[in-house]
This record gives structure tokens, C-alpha cells and sequence, in this order.
């Protein structure tokens, strides 16, 4: 039983791990706003499960309440982040036409 | 018994006077303002006042649990700090936002709300709370950062949010490192929680790597200059002064809580190489800057180099330690007010000329020679000339680099101030040029150029209190046990 259980929080430490590091690359190199905006939301996933495989039980052997609290928090944070990336995004967008910030785009531009 | 109130009112105020600026009208909203302002002075001078460290759980909820609130003397000269920050940049942007009541409608529940999280930031001793409170000042700042709507203001803004972003989620990643193998998060169980090892210093690094992006560490830095120089004036003067110390704050707490448990030498004193490098690309690049606004941006590159020098001898149970730690608070003050006060000068020198290039500045001197005096007062504090605050957190960091036996920083410190020199006097010299057609000339309200001076003189005349503040910081650092092996 003990072995399922540490399996199953092997897996979700694993899968935390490698959706922050994809996040964290996409967000690096995409240049496209939306795709940096959802690459954030994936790296803050993978962030969140690595939180909750590293602290399945709290002391007393149920699920630990403190760390729900925290993701749950931490997802508050995240969508109210994404909205004003992406009304930023949308803004910038309305008044130059363009997907990507100056620095990022593919082919080099003005300004 | 008083902390139960205060120390909860010193975010609930501010975050109140948001709201109720953002619902009033105009009319109301600016004596209001000042009411909240003068609530705020009364309330920071109480915490001041009382002399004892001041703790208060929240909602009666001991730690673990719950979430504390610490005010130690770091925290209240931190809360002093914003106040004299806030009230002469309120005073500013009641005359910038005069002509634009847009803009100033969507500046006033902004900055009440970065003041309640710089402050929330200063009071807490929670890990997760204080990745909240920079959450909460980094949205705000790139809201602010954004106020104008210019499609500039909107890109410095979008690479602001993304970096503020990545951050957030490298915080949150050594966040719950350290409470997977600890299960707490209060900064003083943790410190006592953590076992000293790989794992504890790759989540401490991962953390300091977070607040490094945020407070623009060299080679982290690139986000900054556009938003800090492309925002509107009076916003320019809260991300540099304030928005920026707020992560640096944490970190020094983190800093100050982990160091003697964690081996954090090698750390500090990479931190404290990329700081030296900061100061040095910082200040060449602010020398070929050609608007005045982005020069001083680039100085905040260099200037936070500074701050990141001290963390090389903050070590426990060494004597430089304790200079070490002055050298900190005095270069948060020290930047604090004389970035600000550049910041506000400018604004007002770049209005009367009507246009952002240094040559702008022709003539200043005898047009605007108050904003020309600030500016230079300002400049004093930053290039480290005595009495400024700049001087006594440069001559704290060079004692330092001394006791600890490491006198190649002395060069450092002395070409940085040469640096700095170069670039405050490029922008001053203009200034002095004579005016090439002077019916340019457009009013500036005097109210501006006050205020700016008033937090010129702050920074210029501060290190008078060295040894006072010194003094008075001293049992924050004294309480540090003995290096563990």
C-alpha cells in the first residue's frame, strides 16, 4: 500500500517537474505574448503539483490543508495575472497590430 | 496589546483608501488623499513610537497556521521610509495629473494599493504571505507601468508582467521545496525547520534567483529601463524607489533568517560579483543615454549593483557583518529617496522643455533652478559624496570589504562613483548651457520642484543620521548566532 502511495507521489513530483521546465522554456523562447502567457499558466501547473507531491500529508497522516490553501491561493494569483498579461497583450495589440513584443519578433522591425 | 490593531491597519488603511479613491469622484478624492496620507503619518509615527518589537497573529491563529506580522526596527524604518517616499510623490502627482485627470484618476487607487503591499511586504514573516505581497506590488507596478496607454508604456509594461511572471513561479518553486521537507512557513520556524544541504540551498537559490529578477540584478536587468523610464513621472519615482525594494526587502529577510543555517558564502559572494558588475555596465550605459529619463533608469541598474555588494559580508559571527547589514538599509534609503527625488526633477525639467532629450535641458538652470537643485542634491547622494545617505552606505560597504580583508572592493566603490559622476554631471552641464530661444518656456507648477527637493534634501543631508540609525538597527543583527559549521 505504502509502495502505491509512494509511487503515485513519485509521478506527480516527476510530471511538476517536467511541466515547470517546459513551461519555463516555452516562456523563454516563444515569442508570440499568448503562447509566454500559457506557457506561464503550465510552468505555474507543474509548479503547484510539485508543491502538492512534495507534501501529500500533513503531520497527523491526512491530506495536508495548508498545502491546498497555498495552490489554491497561488491559482487565484495566476488567473488574475493571466487576465492583465492578457489584457495588456490585447491593448498592445489594438494600438500596433503586433502578436510579439519588438524584441521578440522574428524578423528584425523598427521602433 | 496596541499591535493587534496597528500592525493589520498599516495594510488595511492604504488598501481602503484605494478603494475609496477609486469609487470618489475627483473633487473628493484629492482631500481624501490627504486625509489617508495624514492617517498613515499617525499611524507609522504609533508604530514608531512603540519601542518594543511588535508581533501580531492574524485572526488569532498561532503559526504554523496562521500568518504572522513582525514589526522589527528594520520593518519600521522601512515603513518610514515609504511614508516620506508616498507623501511627496502624492504631493507631485497632484500637480503632473493636474491637466490630465484620466491618467490621475487611474494613478490614485493604483499607488494606494502598491502602499499597502510595500507595506505588507516590510511587516510579514511568511514565506507564502510575502510571495503574495510581491505578487500583489509587482501587478500593481505593471499596472502603473502601463498607465499612460502609450503602445511604449504598453510594451515596457508586457515585459515587465512576463518577467514579474517568471519570477513568481521560481518563488513558488523554492517555496515549496523548502515546505515539502519542512511543512512550515513562517521565515522564523523555517530557519529553525530546514536541514542544512543540497536540497535547502538549490530552493534558497531558486528563491534568491526570483528576487534577483525582480529587483533587476545584472543580467537580469533588461525589463527595467523601459518601464522605469518609459512610465509616467510620479510612477517612475514609486517602481524605482519602492517597487524594486520591496523584493530586495525579502530578500534580505530571507537572507537574514537563512544564513546561519545555510552555507551561503559562495552565494554571497557571486551575488555580490554580478552586483559589481551591475555597477560598472549600469553607469557606461546610463553615460550613453541621450534622454534624461532613461539615464536615470540606467543609474537604477548600477545603484542596485550597490545593494547587492553587502550580501559578500553578510556571514554570522564575522565583524563586518553588522556594517554589512547598515550598508544595506542605508542603500535602500539612500537609492530610495535620491532615485525618487532624480526622477521627480526631471519630470519637472522635461515638462518646462516639452520634450525628453537632454538637450532639452539647456538653460534649466536659471528657468527652473529649483528642480536643477534637486536634481544635483540628488546626484550627490548618488555619486556618494558626504553627508548624502549614498556616502554613509558606501563608506558602511567599504569598512566592510576592509574588516572582512577583501580590499579589492575598495576599487570597485571608487570607480562606481567615479562612473556615477560622469553621467550625474553629463545631465547637469547641460542644465547650464544657455538657453537657445526661451520663448520654449512652458509652467511648471511649483508644488513639482518642492517636492522633489524635499526628497533631494533627504538624501543629501540623511547620512547626518548614520550613526543614529545604526544605532538604533543594531539589535537586528546583534541576535545573529554564531556561523554553524
Amino acid at each position: 500500500m505504502s509502495a502505491i502511495a509512494m509511487d503515485a507521489a513519485t509521478l506527480w513530483w516527476v510530471l511538476g517537474t517536467a511541466l515547470t521546465f517546459l513551461g519555463l522554456g516555452v516562456m523563454l523562447a516563444a515569442p508570440a505574448l499568448l503562447r509566454k502567457l500559457l506557457a506561464f499558466n503550465v510552468m505555474g501547473s507543474g509548479v503547484f503539483l510539485v508543491l502538492l507531491a512534495l507534501r501529500p500529508r500533513g503531520p497527523d497522516g491526512v491530506a495536508d490543508p495548508i498545502a491546498q490553501a497555498l495552490v489554491l491561493t497561488g491559482i487565484v494569483i495566476a488567473i488574475a495575472s493571466t487576465a492583465l498579461g492578457l489584457m495588456l497583450a490585447r491593448r498592445y495589440h489594438l494600438a500596433t497590430g503586433r502578436d510579439s513584443l519588438p524584441e521578440d519578433a522574428p524578423e528584425g522591425t523598427d521602433d | 496589546m496596541t499591535e493587534v490593531f496597528l500592525l493589520p491597519l498599516a495594510v488595511l488603511l492604504p488598501l481602503l483608501m484605494a478603494c475609496c479613491v477609486h469609487v470618489s469622484a475627483d473633487r473628493f478624492a484629492r482631500p481624501l488623499q490627504w486625509v489617508g496620507a495624514l492617517g498613515m503619518a499617525t499611524l507609522v509615527l504609533a508604530l514608531v513610537a512603540h519601542d518594543a518589537p511588535m508581533r501580531t497573529v492574524l485572526g488569532g491563529w498561532e503559526a504554523p497556521l496562521g500568518i504572522e506580522l513582525v514589526a522589527d526596527r528594520l520593518a519600521k524604518t522601512l515603513l518610514v521610509f515609504t511614508l516620506l517616499v508616498y507623501a511627496a510623490v502624492l504631493l507631485y502627482a497632484e500637480g503632473y495629473f493636474a491637466q490630465s485627470p484620466i491618467e490621475a484618476r487611474r494613478f490614485r487607487p493604483l499607488a494606494w494599493l502598491l502602499w499597502a503591499a510595500c507595506n505588507a511586504a516590510f511587516l510579514s514573516d511568511d514565506l507564502f504571505n510575502l510571495y503574495v505581497t510581491l505578487e500583489l506590488a509587482g501587478l500593481t507596478a505593471v499596472g502603473l507601468a502601463a498607465l499612460s496607454g502609450h503602445p511604449k508604456a504598453l510594451a515596457a509594461a508586457l515585459r515587465y508582467l512576463l518577467a514579474a511572471l517568471l519570477a513568481a513561479n521560481l518563488f513558488l518553486l523554492g517555496l515549496a521545496l523548502l515546505y515539502g521537507s519542512t511543512g512550515v512557513l513562517s521565515l522564523r520556524m523555517l530557519a529553525a525547520a530546514v536541514e542544512p544541504g543540497t536540497a535547502s540551498l538549490l530552493a534558497f537559490v531558486l528563491l534568491v534567483t526570483a528576487l534577483a529578477l525582480k529587483t533587476a540584478l545584472l543580467p537580469l536587468h533588461t525589463w527595467l529601463p523601459p518601464a522605469h523610464g518609459g512610465a509616467v513621472t510620479p510612477v517612475s519615482a514609486l517602481l524605482s524607489a519602492l517597487v524594486i525594494k520591496v523584493s530586495f526587502v525579502i530578500l534580505l529577510k530571507l537572507w537574514l533568517h537563512f544564513a546561519p543555517v545555510l552555507d551561503l558564502v559562495v552565494l554571497g559572494q557571486g551575488l555580490a560579483v554580478m552586483g559589481a558588475l551591475a555597477v560598472v555596465w549600469g553607469s557606461l550605459l546610463a553615460l550613453r543615454q541621450q534622454r534624461l529619463k532613461m539615464l536615470v533608469a540606467y543609474s537604477t541598474v548600477a545603484q542596485v549593483g550597490y545593494l547587492f555588494l553587502p550580501f559578500a559580508w553578510l556571514r554570522p559571527g564575522t565583524p563586518a557583518a553588522a556594517v554589512a547589514f547598515d550598508a544595506s538599509v542605508l542603500q535602500i534609503l539612500g537609492h530610495g529617496f535620491a532615485k525618487a527625488a532624480m526622477f521627480l526633477a526631471a519630470g519637472v525639467l522635461l515638462r518646462a522643455a516639452g520634450r525628453d532629450g537632454l538637450e532639452g535641458l539647456q538653460g534649466a538652470a536659471s528657468r527652473q533652478p529649483l528642480a536643477v537643485f534637486a536634481l544635483a542634491l540628488a546626484g550627490i547622494s548618488l555619486i556618494g559624496l558626504p553627508p548624502s545617505l549614498g556616502f554613509s552606505a558606501k563608506w558602511s560597504m567599504l569598512q566592510a570589504a576592509l574588516l572582512a580583508g577583501q580590499w579589492p572592493w575598495v576599487l570597485l566603490l571608487l570607480t562606481g562613483s567615479l562612473l556615477t559622476a560622469a553621467y550625474v554631471f553629463r545631465a547637469i552641464r547641460y542644465a547650464f548651457l544657455p538657453a537657445p530661444d526661451v520663448s520654449e518656456l512652458r509652467p511648471v507648477p511649483a508644488l513639482m520642484s518642492y517636492s522633489a527637493l524635499l526628497l533631494a534634501v533627504l538624501a543629501a543631508f540623511g547620512g547626518l543620521g548614520t550613526a543614529t540609525l545604526a544605532a538604533w538597527l543594531e539589535i537586528e543583527i546583534a541576535g545573529w548566532p554564531e556561523a554553524l559549521p
